[in-house]
C-alpha cells in the first residue's frame, strides 16, 4: 500500500527536485555569503521550510532584533497557505498522525501537486499526500546543505533554472484546464492575481488577490443559493 | 544579533508560518461539521490557487522592457503544445524548461 503510493508520488515530485536544487542551493549560498554557519541554514530549512520567507529571513537575521516585525512579515508572506489549508481540509481528512506532518510540510509545491492530483482508488490517498510532502521537504533540506557547503563553487552562469517551478505550476494548471467545469475558477485565480498585481504591485498583490477571489466565490455562492430557493 | 535573538527571530518565522498552515485545520477539526460556505471554498480554492500560483511564479517578468517576457511566453506556449500532444507532465516541463534555458542563456545573451 505504502509502496504503491510512493511509486505514484515520486515521479510527479521530480520537477520539484530540479527547481528546489536551484532555489535551495541559492538560499544556502546566500546564508553562507551573509556569514552564517551551516547550523543556521540547516535550522531555517528544517523548521521554517518556506522558500520565499527564508530568503526574506536572511534580511531579518542580518538586521536589528525585531521579533514582532518578523512575525508580521512572516504572516504576510505566507498568508496564501491559509487558502491551501482550506483546499485540503477534506482531502487530508482521515489520514491519521501523518496529517500533522503533511500540514507542517505544506509549501507551494507540495500543495500544488496534492491539490491537483487525481488518484484512482487503488492508491492510498493519505500516503500519497504524505510522500509528496516528505519528498519535497527532503529535496529542500539537501539542496540547502549542498548550497551552503559548496559555496562559491556553484556556477553562477546558468540563469533561469527556477523556471522549473513556474513550468510545474503551469502544467498542473493545464491538467485542470482539461476539466471544463474548473475553467471559470482557474481563470478567476489568474485574473484576480493579474489585476491585483497591476493595482497593488509586487509586494502586496497576494493579499489583494485572495480577497478578490474570496469575494467572487462567496458572492457567486450566495447568488446561486438565492436562485435555488 | 546574539544567538538567542537569532533563535527567537527564527522562532517567530516558524510560529507565523505554522499559524498560516494549521489555522484552517484547527478551526475545522475532523469531527466538526464544515459550514456550507467553507465547503464551497474548499471545493473551488484549489483551482483558484493554481491560477494564483502561475501568476505568482511569473511576477518578476517585466513585459515593458526587453525581452518583454517573450522567453516565458514562448516556453509556456511550447509546453501547451507538447502537453496537448504527449500528455506527459515530465516531458512537457522538460521541453519548456530546456527551451527557456536556451533562450535566456544563449540566444538572448
Amino acid at each position: 500500500m505504502k509502496l504503491k503510493a510512493f511509486k505514484a508520488a515520486f515521479p510527479i515530485t521530480l520537477p520539484v527536485l530540479t527547481g528546489y536544487l536551484f532555489l535551495g542551493m541559492a538560499f544556502g549560498l546566500l546564508m553562507n555569503k551573509a556569514g552564517f554557519s551551516l547550523i543556521w541554514s540547516f535550522l531555517m530549512s528544517a523548521i521554517v521550510f518556506a522558500g520565499a520567507l527564508q530568503f526574506a529571513g536572511i534580511g531579518l537575521l542580518s538586521a536589528a532584533f525585531d521579533p514582532l516585525s518578523a512575525l508580521l512579515l512572516t504572516i504576510l508572506v505566507n498568508i496564501r497557505h491559509i487558502f491551501y489549508g482550506v483546499s485540503m481540509l477534506e482531502k487530508y481528512k482521515g489520514s491519521g498522525n501523518k496529517k500533522f506532518f503533511m500540514i507542517f510540510m505544506m509549501a507551494d509545491e507540495a500543495f500544488s501537486i496534492n491539490a491537483a492530483a487525481s488518484l484512482d482508488d487503488s492508491i492510498d490517498r493519505g500516503w500519497f499526500y504524505f510522500f509528496t510532502s516528505l519528498l519535497c521537504y527532503l529535496y529542500w533540506q539537501v539542496s540547502t546543505w549542498i548550497g551552503h557547503l559548496i559555496g562559491q563553487l556553484i556556477p553562477g552562469e546558468i540563469k533561469g533554472l527556477d523556471f522549473v517551478l513556474t513550468a510545474l505550476f503551469y502544467i498542473l494548471f493545464l491538467n485542470q484546464w482539461e476539466h471544463k467545469e474548473n475553467r471559470p475558477t482557474l481563470l478567476l485565480g489568474l485574473g484576480a492575481t493579474v489585476i491585483s498585481l497591476l493595482v497593488l504591485g509586487k509586494t502586496q498583490f497576494l493579499l489583494g488577490s485572495m480577497v478578490l477571489i474570496l469575494i467572487v466565490i462567496l458572492s457567486k455562492m450566495i447568488k446561486e443559493g438565492a436562485h435555488h430557493d | 544579533m546574539t544567538e538567542t535573538q537569532m533563535i527567537v527571530t527564527i522562532g517567530m518565522m516558524v510560529l507565523g508560518t505554522m499559524f498560516t498552515r494549521f489555522l484552517p485545520f484547527i478551526a475545522f477539526p475532523e469531527h466538526k461539521p464544515i459550514p456550507k460556505w467553507m465547503v464551497v471554498l474548499g471545493d473551488r480554492l484549489p483551482y483558484a490557487s493554481l491560477g494564483m500560483l502561475v501568476v505568482y511564479a511569473l511576477k518578476d517578468v517585466n513585459v515593458l522592457s526587453a525581452p518583454f517576457g517573450l522567453p516565458e511566453l514562448v516556453s509556456l506556449a511550447l509546453m501547451t503544445f507538447v502537453h496537448r500532444w504527449r500528455h506527459d507532465t515530465l516531458i512537457s516541463i522538460g521541453s519548456g524548461v530546456s527551451l527557456y534555458l536556451v533562450l535566456v542563456n544563449i540566444l538572448l545573451k
